[in-house]
């Protein structure tokens, strides 16, 4: 029990080393950190519509986190959210060009499900390859991430660009305004709050369910945790490992569609960088779920901490006229005493334990099984 | 023995108590050796043996207690010390540097007569002065790691004895022993005592204990449970002794008419993991209510063939496995279970059980999305908790919760859990591999009455095990692999140890 709460405090503890650092960073800029926390606090939380704007943004962190969650447990990293969103985000929009007059009631679920459906595919190509191939899923889902930019950049500066955008001859690499029968409802007048958010949030929740409440997510953790064991028991290991980064690049596809269909300018558009479209949201998204301890329903409360300190920095900026990059710092800093502190935490939880691992003492039970040479 | 009345106590422990965080693995223990006996400690797995033996060679401390060495209170303080006082120790597991021979083996630790420079040409003669004294057969110049596991322990004895043991202690010799290397083992042994050395031996197979010992010491949950000698002792009060209470040590089996041949392999050739065949050519029927069992030594191709009759291997072409009429031979393991195959594997930790997993998640493992476990396309939580009490009653599974981490569990508790799985699903063919090694006599013993149960169900069982006493138990027919043959099939009412052991050996053929 006490192991418990000290492993559930040390999260919380990284996360304020990291604030420490900042108000260094923030002292060293000639600002003062008290000013600074004010002004993300005001920037994030301010009004309605900035809770709103911070709910928005963390809105895809949510999405991308729960399926890194869901990955995680199946023992499988998947560093691919940027592909997956871009991925989702491409179907989404080739739908709504295709059929823009359909009704709101069916155009809006078809574009969602566009998205999840152009995840699941870029995130089944890593899981087969992993799982029939024994390919490093870290390398092929990261390697995707650059196929996908670039194939973005290609679609939205050639096949897809804007017609106006040609006219005018700015050449901006964006779709032209998508069907406003497409366009996610806004949930509260005068804000960005839009229904993406309330989706985000249910697929954290469902996929909590699946993990522990359906016999899917039993096997995807059983064979997290033990492929052989789950092997001997009758579970294909190679068809759950695929599933794992499926259902996890799907959440990455909706977390594109709503993107699109959940932005002001109702339209896909990108800057011609790599994070241009998913302002690294991909990325973050991995921040928000280790953040969250791997678990999608912590993701939620995890994604809204990162998506304040996000809008909180363009206050920030304005206010102090500190660079908003400084967020990307703080974020940064986040990661490192997170996950340094995971080795901490599983030092600090051994220790008031006190007691060998239970595997040292199975070998116990098994004389010679470390001689090389010996089958026991 | 009568003699050792008139011999010099060559060690003596006294009140000997050692704590370790949570448990206490020694508590005032009184023990001695005199010079010219074997002593052997005997207690199930845990009972506090090497811990004790550790305490003799310098590598614990005891807590409270005092040891005498030839009468003279002695501190040992570390292996270095012991090997001074002359005491000797082959660890339960091996001390050896694969890479390098035999003799480097010996020298190692050792100061060279001829410094900075080794004196290997040296030490090898005297490695062979002492292997031809002590019928230690081993050449000093082979590297180590191409020895078999008996020789390797040559090697450790040898060890000791290039030190000038006196006393040597011998932790588990013969978990990994074929039946004849156990024997010319005990012969070695006995001639090492008869030149006046002492010796504690440290085991749980009875047999053993009754063939070697001068003398016998239990042990039971760090404490001394009494001492006899084989003259005064039964196998069975030895067992009372090591349990605390009444142990069947040869499971009780009723007649039973066997029925058709329920799995059947033919021609069964199967890849091992370093490339070159590991089970060759193998032909075997496993009958309804029989129980076949495989006895060899380890690393014969057993693992393979389980894992193949399994489905969690691939078979070369040629070969058919079929159970109940239906070819399964490419079949995935998840068909050939709802087929009626039920698999305890050899390597509990890792394949059968999630080690992370609850008792209860553990007992669902396999059947966790039938129709029983689910409602709803959700787990049936309430169902498969009923079911998990239930289970665990009934196999008289030692745990806390159903929610108890598995790995928090015995070794015992452990295998009783995959047992109560695999037979819930009451299988047509059960195929178990050691199902009861590093598992306590009391657990080793309702798991036995179990597979017998089986037969009168009219399974077909399989069960495939390097403990010969196990097998000569439970077998109705014993068949013997070696080098990935069945070299013979032998019905157990005509099965003679000697015999068995000399198959297994690859010794003898038929
Ligand atoms: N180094 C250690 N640290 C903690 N506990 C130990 C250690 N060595 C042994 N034990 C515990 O002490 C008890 C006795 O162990 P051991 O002497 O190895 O038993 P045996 O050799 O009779 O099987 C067991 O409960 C074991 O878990
Ligand atoms: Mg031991």
């Amino acid at each position: 029990m006490l192991s418990k709460i000290v492993g559930s405090a040390v999260p919380v503890l990284a996360a304020l080393a990291a604030f420490l650092v900042g108000a260094v960073m923030l002292l060293v800029l000639g600002a003062s950190p008290l000013d600074g926390l004010k002004a993300i606090l005001d920037g994030a939380f301010g009004s309605g519509e900035r809770l709103a704007a911070t709910a928005v943004k963390a809105t895809p962190l949510i999405l991308v986190g729960a399926g890194i969650s869901i990955a995680f447990r199946a023992r499988v990293i998947n560093i691919g959210g940027e592909g997956q969103i871009i991925a989702g985000a491409l179907l989404a929009t080739v739908i709504a060009l295709a059929l823009p007059d359909l009704p709101s009631v069916v155009l809006i679920p078809l574009v969602l499900m566009g998205g999840a459906i152009g995840g699941t595919i870029l995130g089944a190509i890593p899981g087969v390859l992993k799982a029939y191939a024994s390919v490093n899923e870290i390398l092929s889902t990261i390697m995707l991430n650059l196929v996908m930019v670039q194939f973005m950049n290609f679609l939205l500066r050639g096949p897809l660009i804007d017609p106006l955008e040609i006219a005018a001859g700015t050449r901006i690499p964006q779709t032209q305004r998508l069907s406003d029968n497409a366009a996610l409802p806004t949930l509260v007048e005068g804000t960005r709050l839009h229904l993406g958010v309330v989706v985000a949030v249910v697929a954290a929740v469902i996929a909590y369910i699946v993990l522990w409440r359906m016999p899917l997510g039993f096997r995807l953790r059983a064979v997290g945790h033990s492929p052989e064991a789950a092997r001997a028991a009758g579970i294909n290991v190679e068809r759950n490992i695929t599933y794992a980064l499926a259902i996890s690049g799907m959440l990455g596809g909706l977390a594109g569609a709503i993107l699109v269909f959940g932005s002001e300018g109702q339209r896909m558009i990108t800057d011609g960088s790599a994070a241009g479209f998913t302002g690294a949201a991909g990325f973050n998204g991995i921040v928000a779920a280790l953040f969250g301890g791997l678990h999608p329903l912590w993701t939620i409360p995890s994604a809204f901490l990162f998506g304040a300190l996000l809008t909180g920095a363009t206050q920030l900026q304005r206010v102090l006229q500190i660079p908003a990059a400084l967020a990307v710092a703080l974020n940064g800093l986040v990661v490192i005493f997170v996950i340094s502190s995971a080795r901490f935490r599983s030092y600090i939880q051994s220790i008031i334990e006190k007691r060998p691992s239970n595997r040292a003492s199975e070998d116990l039970e098994r004389p010679y099984s470390k001689i090389p040479g010996v089958d026991t | 023995m009568g003699t050792s009345n008139t011999t010099k106590v060559l060690l003596e422990m006294r009140g000997i108590t050692k704590r370790f965080p949570g448990v206490i693995a020694n508590e005032d223990v009184d023990f001695d050796v005199r010079n010219g006996e074997v002593h052997t400690l005997l207690g199930e797995n845990g009972a506090g043996k090497s811990t004790l033996m550790k305490i003799v060679f310098g590598l614990y401390q005891a807590d409270e207690g005092e040891v005498l060495l030839r009468g003279e209170p002695i501190d040992i303080r570390s292996p270095s010390e012991a090997i001074a006082a002359r005491i000797g120790m082959v660890h339960q597991h091996f001390m050896l540097v694969p890479p390098l021979t035999v003799a480097e083996n010996v020298a190692l630790g050792l100061s060279s007569s001829r410094r900075p420079f080794t004196d290997l040409a040296k030490v090898s003669t005297r490695i062979s002065e002492i292997s031809d004294a002590h019928g230690l057969a081993v050449d000093p110049s082979t590297e180590v790691w191409r020895l078999s596991v008996g020789e390797r322990q040559r090697v450790e004895i040898i060890k000791a004895l290039y030190r000038d043991a006196e006393l040597l202690v011998l932790d588990e010799p013969t978990a990994v022993l074929t039946p004849q290397e156990v024997d010319d083992l005990f012969v070695i042994l006995r001639r090492m005592v008869d030149d006046g050395r002492g010796l504690i031996f440290i085991s749980h197979k009875l047999h053993e204990v009754m063939a070697l010992s001068d003398r016998i010491t239990v042990l039971r949950d760090g404490r001394v449970a009494g001492s006899t000698t084989p003259a005064e002792a039964t196998r069975e009060s030895l067992a009372r002794m090591m349990v605390g209470r009444e142990v069947r040590l040869t499971p009780h089996k009723g007649k039973v008419t066997v029925g058709d041949a329920r799995l059947s392999i033919r021609n069964l050739t199967v890849i091992g993991d370093r490339g070159t065949p590991a089970v060759k050519n193998l032909s075997l029927d496993v009958l309804g209510g029989e129980i076949l069992g495989i006895a060899g030594v380890s690393g014969n191709g057993q693992r393979e063939f389980a894992e193949a009759v399994a489905g969690l291997r691939h078979t070369e072409p040629g070969g058919t496995i079929t159970m109940d009429g239906a070819d399964i031979t490419t079949s995935s393991t998840r068909v050939r279970r709802n087929l009626g195959l039920a698999y305890v594997p050899e390597e509990r930790m890792r394949d059968g059980v999630v080690a992370e997993f609850s008792v209860s998640e553990n007992l669902v493992l396999v059947n966790h999305g039938s129709r029983e476990f689910t409602k709803r396309g959700l787990l049936a939580t309430g169902a498969i908790r009923r079911r998990s009490t239930e289970m665990v009653k009934q196999f008289a599974v030692k745990t806390p919760t159903i929610d108890t981490p598995i790995a928090s569990l015995s070794g015992g508790n452990i295998q009783k859990v995959v047992m109560a799985r695999e037979l819930s699903a009451s299988p047509g063919v059960l195929l178990a591999c050691q199902p009861t090694r590093g598992v306590d006599i009391g657990s080793a013993e309702y798991i036995h009455s179990r597979l017998i149960e089986q037969r009168e169900r009219g399974a077909a069982t399989l069960v495939v095990s390097e403990d010969l006493d196990e097998i000569l138990g439970l077998a109705d027919r014993i068949a013997v692999m070696y080098e990935g043959e069945i070299v013979a099939i032998i019905d157990s009412a005509d099965a003679k140890r000697e015999e068995i052991g000399l198959l297994m050996a690859g010794v003898l053929e038929t």
